[in-house]
């Protein structure tokens, strides 16, 4: 969930504001955007995708918060993460950030048939009596 | 003129126009740049922002996409019938697949489409967030005004029972707006329930709620438990799934397949973890590039070894979001069974592209696309053909939540909210359905629903949560009452209770009513239901 803004980053522009689906921020009266209603946030990193000073940082966690050290959270890298793994604004021409969207698809196809046959040669070697470790060392090899 | 009663401060906001365009995801995008391009005015008004509300802006989502050589179109509708059991329609399904085809490619100025490996343009697969940046730009370069931050609450209605505009509230200036329009298209969502699905918190079913209020039929609403698996803290997408070996607490490991319901056997029973050790070394690489919200829940906890450990995960529900149940689709450009109002993307059934099992993935996207296109032109040309009718007296429907029929009184919605939720999210109640748990549910959800019809009345800002509340537990008692009346086994809907499929089952069944709950078989004189 929301966690905090990073006063130094903010420059009150109030992007993420806008942008959240579910309203959890308003403008606060320092400037710095404050989570009025953080029980609405869903978790979806949107705000922090928007925030091109990458001064935001939702915790991990859809239903509690984790609060956290601004100071650490600063120093951990982990601002701006998303935003950049996405490849927005800076990011945009840098290639190990591109956009491979387009293996979703064959990925999702590979994995599902490699785990069909998986279980099912379990099923097959259980049903022939194989003890179990021996089958899970069988296929791993 | 509208009575406003659900909005107290400044005066409301009068928004004129021609075509009017409830939601703001793909569907609602599409309805959007297909209406401006008719050359109709049109506003579009979303709860939260265009580019990040909805289940497709936190996604990725793929396009069903058929290129119209040889027999493959054929193919891929006669494989899709087959997984409908009989509720499918292979005209809309080609209709789907070839508009997907040739409009797709047009985003190409606002998206950067990748280049596959054998060198193509791959147009089918795009990332949710730019997806619908992309789309947002293509809406507004169309002319679309978008109206972000700003919830409809409820339908208005002409003396003759057509459609003719929503009141909604800008709910970030505390401001309500009055909004009449020629056409109106609810393109709001599927109903997910607040069950914590990635990107759903916006789709509470508001646009069945208020459809239900105008008297609008649905269909297929039984066809509303579908889940999907993700960390247990928090939902995210689901690739790395395809790879995944699953665990009890013991460290058995369970023969999941797709349909053996092992998992949610599972999960009902207790904790469930998984691991995933299988997935190569290609995708390890390069998922954060495919998917980069995937990882961002672990690394935040500290999981670093993610590929080594069992983690534990949950089934989050999907309700009618990747099920096909939604407003009944009467005709060719995606109107309703109400004059002036049509459905796009999920607010719509899909049965007719997916039948009783889910369309998740490619056919939703392309039926997303399509209803929105059709249903953009359809109200734009009956803007243009009977006009905005702005003389004419409305009548504003909405019911609970903003007009209770009995006393006012403080009304605990959350609680309300929960024990719906209690009823309409457990793997047990919802996957492993049986006409005793059915009519159980029905009881507690009928009693939510009677106690926000009676006494609940919000007023500002606050209506939103309210009309929210109530549309979960309407939604929730639509999809248990449809099925319940399925006495059968089809599809995702599966009953304990009843061993098999029943031949004269095989009709889509409409649902409808907003205090009495009805149902009826589609052009059936075989099925009589007569089980609620």
């Amino acid at each position: 969930m929301f966690e905090l803004i990073v006063r130094d980053r903010c420059t009150g522009c109030n992007r993420c504001v806008e942008v959240c689906p579910t309203n959890v921020l308003e403008p606060g009266p320092a400037g710095v955007p404050i989570g009025a209603r953080v029980e609405h946030c869903q978790t979806c990193f949107m705000c922090e995708l928007y925030c091109k000073e990458d001064a935001i940082y939702v915790g991990p966690d859809r239903d509690e918060r984790e609060p956290v050290n601004e100071a650490e959270i600063v120093a951990s890298g982990l601002l701006g993460q998303f935003r950049r793994d996405s490849g927005w604004d800076e990011w945009e021409s840098d290639p190990s950030h591109e956009n491979q969207i387009w293996q979703l698809g064959p990925y999702i196809q590979a994995g599902g048939k490699r785990s069909v046959e998986r279980v099912q040669k379990r099923i097959a070697e259980r049903e022939r009596g194989v003890p179990l470790k021996e089958a899970a060392s069988e296929q791993a090899k | 003129m509208a009575e406003d009663v659900t909005v107290r401060g400044p005066e409301p906001l009068q928004i004129e126009t021609d075509v009017l365009i409830v939601g703001g995801g793909m569907a609602a995008c599409w309805a959007g740049i297909s209406a401006a391009r008719a050359g109709a005015k049109v506003v579009l008004v979303d709860k939260g922002y265009v580019g990040t509300s909805g289940v497709t802006a936190t996604a990725g989502p793929g396009h069903w996409w058929v290129s119209p050589d040889g027999n493959a179109r054929k193919e891929a509708i006669d494989k899709r019938l087959a997984l409908a059991h009989g509720l499918g329609d292979p005209g809309w399904m080609e209709r789907i697949i070839d508009t997907t085809w040739r409009v797709l490619p047009t985003l190409a100025k606002y998206y950067r489409f990748n280049i596959n490996d054998r060198g193509q343009t791959a147009y089918n697969a795009l990332r949710g967030p730019e997806y619908l940046r992309a789309l947002r730009h293509a809406a507004i370069d169309a002319g679309v005004t978008i109206l972000d931050q700003s919830p409809a609450l409820e339908l208005l209605l002409h003396g003759d029972g057509s459609v003719a505009g929503v009141n909604g509230v800008r709910r970030q200036e505390h401001r309500a707006y009055a909004a009449r329009a020629g056409g109106v298209i609810l393109a709001t969502g599927g109903a997910g329930f607040l069950g914590g699905l990635l990107g759903s918190s916006t789709n509470t079913g508001d646009g069945h709620l208020m459809a239900i209020e105008a008297g609008a039929e649905l269909s297929g609403m039984e066809f509303s438990n579908e889940y999907s698996i993700s960390p247990r803290w928090n939902s995210t997408r689901t690739l790395i799934y395809s790879w995944a070996r699953y665990f009890d607490a013991e460290g058995n490991e369970l023969d999941v397949l797709p349909t053996n319901y092992v998992l949610e056997r599972a999960l009902v029973d207790g904790p469930v973890y998984a691991l995933l050790n299988e997935c190569p070394e290609g995708l390890r690489k390069v998922l954060t590039q495919i998917q980069p919200m995937t990882l961002l829940p672990f690394v935040r906890k500290g999981i670093t070894d993610v590929y080594e450990k069992p983690f534990e995960v949950k089934l989050f529900p999907e309700g009618t979001i990747r099920g096909t149940g939604g407003l009944r689709i009467a005709g060719e450009r995606c109107e309703t069974t109400i004059p002036g109002l049509f459905a796009a993307g999920d607010t719509a059934t899909r049965e007719l592209i997916a039948g009783a099992t889910t369309g998740g993935g490619s056919p939703n996207s392309a039926w997303a696309l399509t209803s929105g296109l059709l249903s953009g032109a359809g109200a734009a040309a009956l803007a243009q053909s009977r006009g905005r009718r702005l003389n004419s007296k409305v009548r504003a429907l909405g019911t609970v939540g903003l007009r209770p029929r009995g006393s006012v009184k403080a009304v605990d919605r959350r609680s309300v909210l929960k024990a719906a939720q209690d009823e309409i999210l457990p793997l047990e109640k919802n996957v492993f359905r049986s006409g005793d748990k059915l009519r159980h549910s029905l009881r507690i959800l009928e009693s939510a629903w009677r106690e926000l019809r009676e006494h609940d009345r919000a007023i500002g800002t606050d209506a939103v949560s309210a009309r929210e509340t109530a549309s979960v537990v309407a939604t929730a008692r639509l999809c248990y009452t449809a099925a319940l009346t399925r006495d059968e086994r089809r599809g995702m809907h599966q009953r304990e209770d009843v061993p098999e499929q029943k031949t004269e089952q095989q009709r889509r069944l409409l649902i409808g009513g907003l205090d009495d709950v009805w149902t009826r078989p589609e052009a059936s004189a075989q099925w009589s239901p007569s089980h609620v």
